[in-house]
């Protein structure tokens, strides 16, 4: 029976794993591209200066001239848009990476730092913890004053102490794993099983993390720039043209839907991207 | 002879395209006890399932006859299977802990089947839930019934789930595998009483992959293969005069009163000497322990799991190590891994300090010893393929001496294509292959085996136990052999360590002590393993 065996399991690990995307993930991907392009090379997607002001086209509905219209200055909408990715997405991922890091150190102490340590972290986490996400950004926007660098900071803070736990977690569990004690039978040292066991597994989870945190930072970030706290006008941020339109939102509902939209997608998109690379990675574990 | 309690013609049950068993005819008499044996996959369980309308969602089952008690079954609707289960058929599976709800009182457990299907009154379910208890054995059932399943020992919790699918006097039991995760004597004791059982009248229909275990009970015998019975007849006969092959490989599987040396699986050569007595006590061994003491915190003072154990191991010798859940025999293990420290004692490796060094100075040292553990799955990194694996265990390899990876697959008889292979991908006994692959690859002096095959089929484990006999022909290893089960101990040991208690009741040399035990515990261990009724009459 062992001979049949080998052969199935070979064979089905040599197959070339052929990845087959759904409809979602495929329009999921799409979308993700057309804002990484906004961000690298926003000409490629639009030719007007989204600050140009023209007096004579405020307020235009959405035409083939202007595909999302114009605001009260006359500003093309659909090129704001474009605009706004890089700040938007910036600020997103650069808060999903602090917060990252601060989750990865807070982690690693309370994982590796003996129980003393493991306490006095666990306690700074369950403070963190206590606030609301969003409250906590505010109170550091309070403290550093509002713009989109402390925006990313607060963002990054109110996230990390998520990231922390699941760390924390991941490292405790792995410690004591069957694998860890058979590489330190075999006789490899702490950095070695440090590397290449405990670390690898930790962390393979958060790429997943990561990407679902991307989608909720924009959001937070456009909030925070909704209420003038983060990106200030006339930068072109999703979150502060919305701010911006909301005056208009009943003459003029193109000034808010569009940015509002791509607030929307961009969550959307990085969800079903994660939800789609958990699944892969249970798949493959 | 009256009508059959169940009969079963041309049963068949598929999933999609994909036949698992293939025309089974079958019938089980009352009082009468018909074993289906075979190996994981063989379709066993899925019969046993469809004979309850459990085969699962998208299955078909198709049958010319299938009924019990003169009843036709073939066209059971869901609502008539649900008044069918436990009044006509009890059901004992292999795992008495998920099959209890662990937040309910065995009372409650047992007396809800009784108010649901027996209409029973309250008092009168109580009642009969007492005297079910009392009937499968089970100590103080005034005490059990208030009890959760979580309060009693493996043993115990077999007996109360026993007790569940006999409360309703059903005519037919049906066992899968009740004895598979249970100690060898408290595995003789669940035989005993399933016989009983079978004397008060209840038809038994016992599902197994261990013929041992079944040739205790079972009046007649099924060996099933690929879906379909392969051979059928009485115990008896089909023990002595097995007509196929397969049948004949699954009872030479069996490694209770095989010797040393002897091969587990037909047709090989023996490479094996006889064992190896011991002469003299003046070689060097190449590991000693010194009563060694390990102790963990336990409610009202520190409970002594290992209490003042010494033994020693010579080169080229087994030693086995026996005893039950919980007498210390793996915290031994982990203490001669130096995986935690004793409290008081000390291991030796080579006559020099092991135990007793910083891990800095030990961790050169450590390749010397090797070891397989039994859920092996869990031992290898999940990211990590066969081959990875094996290169990060030959980095622990004097330089000088390195195997390669298609080496190490070849000596222990795996594919090359494994090499790209996920451990997970594997079979059970597979990835016990790979476990060995890599506890050579350090080129160890000695190796601790932890159970390595508790958790196999008897055939699966007759190979990996052939195996590590060779191996250690070949490589004059040392090992230190863990098992709960003395038969398996007693053929691959030279000399054997009896524990219980967290100390060595007896110790002595393999024959020696399996022909003659001295301590009463070593007796009982002795008589209850599981061993082919053909043997023992």
């Amino acid at each position: 029976m062992s001979e049949l065996d080998l052969r199935t399991a070979a064979a089905s690990a040599t197959h070339v794993r052929r990845v087959r995307l759904s409809v979602g993930e495929v329009l999921a991907s799409l979308f993700v591209l057309f804002l990484v392009v906004a961000t690298i090379a926003p000409g490629v997607l639009s030719s007007i200066d989204p600050n140009a002001i023209s007096a004579k086209e405020a307020f235009e509905s959405p035409s083939t001239d202007h595909w999302f219209g114009t605001d009260e200055s006359g500003r093309d909408i659909y090129s704001r848009v474009v605009a706004g990715t890089s700040t938007s997405l910036l600020i997103g991922i650069s808060a999903t990476a602090i917060g990252l890091t601060l989750g990865l150190i807070l982690g690693v102490l309370a994982g590796f730092g003996g129980r003393a340590l493991d306490f006095t972290v666990n306690r700074v986490i369950e403070v963190l913890f206590a606030f609301p996400g969003l409250l906590l950004a505010l109170l550091v926007i309070v403290i550093a004053g509002p713009g989109p660098v402390t925006a990313t900071i607060a963002v990054g803070l109110s996230t990390a102490p998520g990231y922390a736990r699941i760390i924390r977690g991941q490292l405790i569990s792995i410690r004591s794993s069957g694998y860890v004690e058979a590489a330190r039978v075999l006789g490899h040292g702490r950095w070695r099983v440090l590397t290449r066991h405990i670390l690898p597994n930790a962390l393979a989870p958060l790429v997943v993390l990561a990407t679902l945190g991307v989608g909720q930072a924009v959001v937070w970030a456009a909030a925070l720039s909704y209420l003038g706290l983060g990106a200030q006008p006339p930068a072109a941020e999703w979150g502060a043209m919305l701010s911006a339109g909301r005056t208009y939102i009943g003459t003029a509902w193109w000034l808010t839907v569009f940015p509002g939209l791509m607030i929307v997608l961009t969550t959307i998109a990085t969800t079903v991207l994660g939800r789609s690379l958990t699944r892969r990675t249970a798949a493959n574990a | 002879m009256n009508s059959p309690l169940l009969s079963v013609d041309n049963l068949s049950v598929s999933f999609g395209d994909n036949t698992v068993v293939h025309d089974l005819s079958f019938s089980v008499n009352p009082g009468e006890c018909v074993a289906i044996v075979g190996e994981s996959g063989s379709g066993k369980s899925v019969t046993a399932r469809s004979l309850l309308g459990l085969a699962g969602a998208r299955s078909r089952v198709s049958a010319s006859t299938l009924s019990l008690n003169g009843r036709d079954l073939s066209t059971a609707s869901d609502r008539d299977w649900r008044r069918i289960r436990g009044s006509q058929v009890g059901l004992v599976l292999q795992d008495a802990l998920v099959s209890l709800d662990p937040l309910r009182p065995i009372g409650r457990e047992i007396g809800d089947a009784l108010r649901l299907h027996g209409g029973l009154s309250a008092l009168a379910a109580q009642t009969r839930v007492l005297e079910v208890l009392s009937q499968v054995g089970m100590p103080y059932p005034e005490r059990a019934v208030s009890q959760r399943s979580g309060d009693l020992s493996g043993g115990l919790r077999q007996r109360a789930l026993i007790a569940a699918a006999l409360a309703l006097h059903p005519p037919l039991l049906i066992a899968d595998e009740p004895t598979t995760a249970l100690d060898v004597t408290i595995q003789a004791r669940i035989l005993d009483l399933l016989a009983e059982i079978k004397a008060n009248g209840t038809g038994i229909l016992l599902i197994s992959h261990d013929l041992a275990v079944v040739s205790a009970v079972a009046d007649r015998v099924l060996v099933m293969k690929d879906g379909r019975i392969v051979e059928s007849g009485d115990t008896r006969t089909l023990l002595n005069h097995p007509r196929e092959e397969y049948t004949q490989r699954l009872i030479a599987a069996v490694p209770t009163d095989k010797p040393r040396g002897t091969q587990l699986v037909p047709g090989a050569p023996a490479v094996r000497t006889p064992p190896t007595l011991r002469t003299t006590d003046a070689i060097t061994p190449v590991l000693e322990a010194r009563s060694l003491v390990k102790t963990f915190p336990a409610p009202g003072g520190r409970f002594r799991a290992v209490n003042g154990v010494s033994f020693d191991l010579a080169r080229g010798e087994t030693l086995g190590l026996v005893g039950e859940s919980g007498s210390g025999k793996t915290t031994v293990a982990r203490l001669v891994l130096a995986l935690s420290t004793p409290d008081e004692g000390s291991v030796l490796l080579d006559d020099r300090p092991f135990s007793e060094l910083r891990e800095r100075d030990r961790r050169p040292l450590r390749r010397r010893i090797g070891a397989i553990y039994q859920d092996s799955l869990s031992s290898f990194d999940p990211r990590m393929s066969v081959r990875r694996i094996l290169t990060d265990a030959l980095d622990t390899a004097p330089a000088d001496d390195r195997s390669s990876v298609a080496e190490l697959l070849d000596s222990v008889g795996l594919a090359q294509s494994v090499a790209s292979t996920r451990p997970l991908l594997l079979s059970g006994g597979q990835r016990q292959r790979v476990s060995i692959a890599r506890a050579l690859a350090a080129r160890p002096e000695l190796i601790v085996c932890d159970e390595p095959v508790s958790a196999l089929d008897v055939t699966v484990q007759a190979q990996v136990l052939d195996l590590l006999d060779r191996l250690q022909a070949e490589r004059g290893l040392s090992y230190l052999f863990i098992s709960h089960d003395l038969g398996v101990v007693r053929h691959m040991s030279d000399r054997i360590a009896v524990m219980k208690d967290g100390r060595i009741v007896e110790t002595g040399n393999a024959t020696d002590v399996f022909d003659n035990p001295q301590h009463p515990y070593t007796a009982r261990l002795v008589a209850d393993a599981p061993r082919l009724a053909s043997h023992s009459a």
